[in-house]
């Protein structure tokens, strides 16, 4: 693996099914009674935080600190950021206090990118603008390799059943990405990781809401939701994220909620394996509704213990061999 | 993860040339057969006893003694694996590594007499992260260890309770053990390093 984790679309179908597997096995050892492993004793990651989070930033501390690393966090509400300092100074001096690996996440794109030019440890991306979230990625392709066993989807896996996975990608899987594709980091590191695991990836969205160039990313592009529901073994709900509109994409929420929204009448019309996902957090009564949300076919809640799995699989092959000290 | 220990190495075929055979697949029958004794003479008939391989050839090591177990005995003990990858004092000097199988029997290790059971017996090392990885999943009586072959030059207070054979063996020389489940036959070779 290279160094650092920027984007979803640098790793190889290798590296992303390695991921998984490592997941897998620390899947395991989450359900036994010491769940810390020594691996990452007195290396040091800084959860670098420029936009608000409760989830992603908790996620990667349970991580980090379940394998033995000192875990910093540093928000930038109340720091020296708001006094005016850049991200390189900043940067420059999380390096001086010695951190092994830095987990970034900004409201510019690309900030991630430069942060690594800066820094000799690992930097992994935690979001950056509305360009790439790729460990959301990686524990969406987890959760659907762990909920669908068999690709094309049969039938999904009992509770309790033990399934040898390892080595698995996620070859014709249908996966449907519905809503704020425009702004939504989630959605675009999602088709790249997706596709370089072999499944068929289709993006529902209305015109104002899909990215320029849409038609050059590796996947579908549909404008009917209904129609693209009963050829979909997941559906991936996005967040109508009102923070970044700066403009009005659709006329009202309940028109939106009325097209694009995921209700129980919709969810009838998914075949009967099929899984629905959302990164969180919701809004609840417009992307997806409160019965959906709550429903057993819903993995949300299993998204975000996935997610300390995955970041600490990503944490431990980015920092636990060689390459951390070279 | 013992095919990536220095002096395991398992790239080639046993019919290359330059390896001496050092047991045939008759010897590691016996040899297995008589650990399998010597395991239910110590532990007063196998009782409490699980077997617990380390990966990769640990593992079907493991299989093999319950069987034999089972055979003798009447009852096969509950066997696993056991992975160390992340409790080893080495994983800073190589690139990251996949980590492989743990699986644990049902009932646990607490109270139980652990067998590891590995392939070679060289540096000890994998052992000492075996028996770190053991702590935390579980309180056995009594852990204990069985090996196919110890190679001798131990860097950690470590001994094996069975062992298939003694080599003596000059650091030069590296040891291979191909099984049948995972390399497609039963041979131990010796030959040396960068043939």
């Amino acid at each position: 693996m290279s160094r650092h984790l920027i984007s979803a679309g640098d790793l190889s179908r290798d590296e992303a099914v390695l991921i998984l597997d490592t997941s897998a096995e620390l899947a395991s050892a989450a359900g036994r009674p010491i769940r810390k492993l020594p691996t990452l004793r007195g290396l040091t990651v800084v959860n670098l935080f420029f936009e608000d989070s409760t989830r992603t930033r908790t996620s990667f501390e349970a991580a980090a600190k379940r394998l033995s690393a000192d875990v910093i966090n540093f928000s930038a509400r109340g720091s020296s950021v708001a006094k005016g300092e850049s991200l390189k100074d900043t940067a420059l001096t999380l390096e001086a206090m010695g951190a092994d690996a830095v987990v970034v996440r900004h409201g510019a794109s690309g900030a991630a990118h430069r942060l690594a030019e800066w820094v000799t440890g690992s930097v992994i991306n935690a979001g950056d603008g509305t360009h790439e979230h790729p460990t959301q990625a990686l524990l969406d392709a987890f959760t659907i390799r762990q909920r669908l066993t068999v690709p094309g989807g049969a039938s999904a896996a009992e509770p309790g059943q033990v399934l040898d996975q390892r080595g698995a990608g996620l070859d014709g899987v249908r996966v449907t990405i519905v809503g704020d594709v425009l702004h939504s980091r989630v959605a675009r590191s999602n088709v790249l990781l997706l596709s370089t695991l072999g499944a068929e990836v289709t993006v529902v969205a209305p015109p104002t809401l899909m990215p320029y160039a849409v038609d050059t990313w590796p996947c579908k592009v549909s404008y009917d939701f209904d129609a693209e529901l009963p050829k979909s073994d997941v559906v991936m709900m996005l967040r109508v994220q009102q923070e970044r509109m700066s403009a009005a994409y659709f006329p009202s929420v309940r028109e939106y909620r009325r097209r694009y929204g995921l209700d129980a009448g919709r969810m009838a019309l998914l075949p009967g394996h099929a899984i629905v996902m959302h990164p969180g957090p919701m809004n609840r009564g417009v992307e997806i509704a409160a019965e959906v949300a709550d429903s057993p076919r819903s993995t949300i809640v299993a998204q975000v213990s996935n997610g300390v799995i995955v970041r600490m699989a990503v944490l431990y092959l980015l920092l636990g061999g060689a390459a951390a000290t070279a | 993860m013992c095919a990536m220990r220095p002096g395991t190495g398992h790239e080639q075929g046993a019919g290359s040339p330059g390896w001496k055979a050092v047991l045939t697949p008759e010897e590691i029958r016996r040899a297995l057969s008589r650990i399998a004794h010597e395991i239910l003479e110590r532990t007063h008939g196998g009782e409490g006893v699980v077997l617990l391989g380390i990966p990769t050839r640990g593992v079907p090591l493991a299989r093999r003694l319950a069987v034999r177990i089972g055979e003798f005995e009447g009852t096969t003990p509950p066997c696993g694996s056991l992975d160390v990858t992340m409790h080893r004092d080495d994983l800073r000097l190589r690139p990251a590594r996949a980590l492989q199988r743990t699986e644990v029997p049902p009932d646990g290790v607490d109270g139980k007499t652990v067998v590891l059971v590995d392939d070679v017996l060289f540096s000890g090392r994998t052992i000492r992260a075996a028996l770190d990885a053991l702590n935390d999943l579980g309180r056995p009586r009594a852990v204990q260890l069985a090996v196919l072959v110890d190679r001798g030059h131990r860097e950690l207070p470590i001994r094996a309770d069975y062992v298939g054979k003694n080599l003596p063996t000059s650091h030069r020389e590296v040891v291979r053990v191909h099984l049948e489940e995972t390399d497609g036959e039963d041979s131990v070779l010796l030959g040396e390093r960068d043939l």
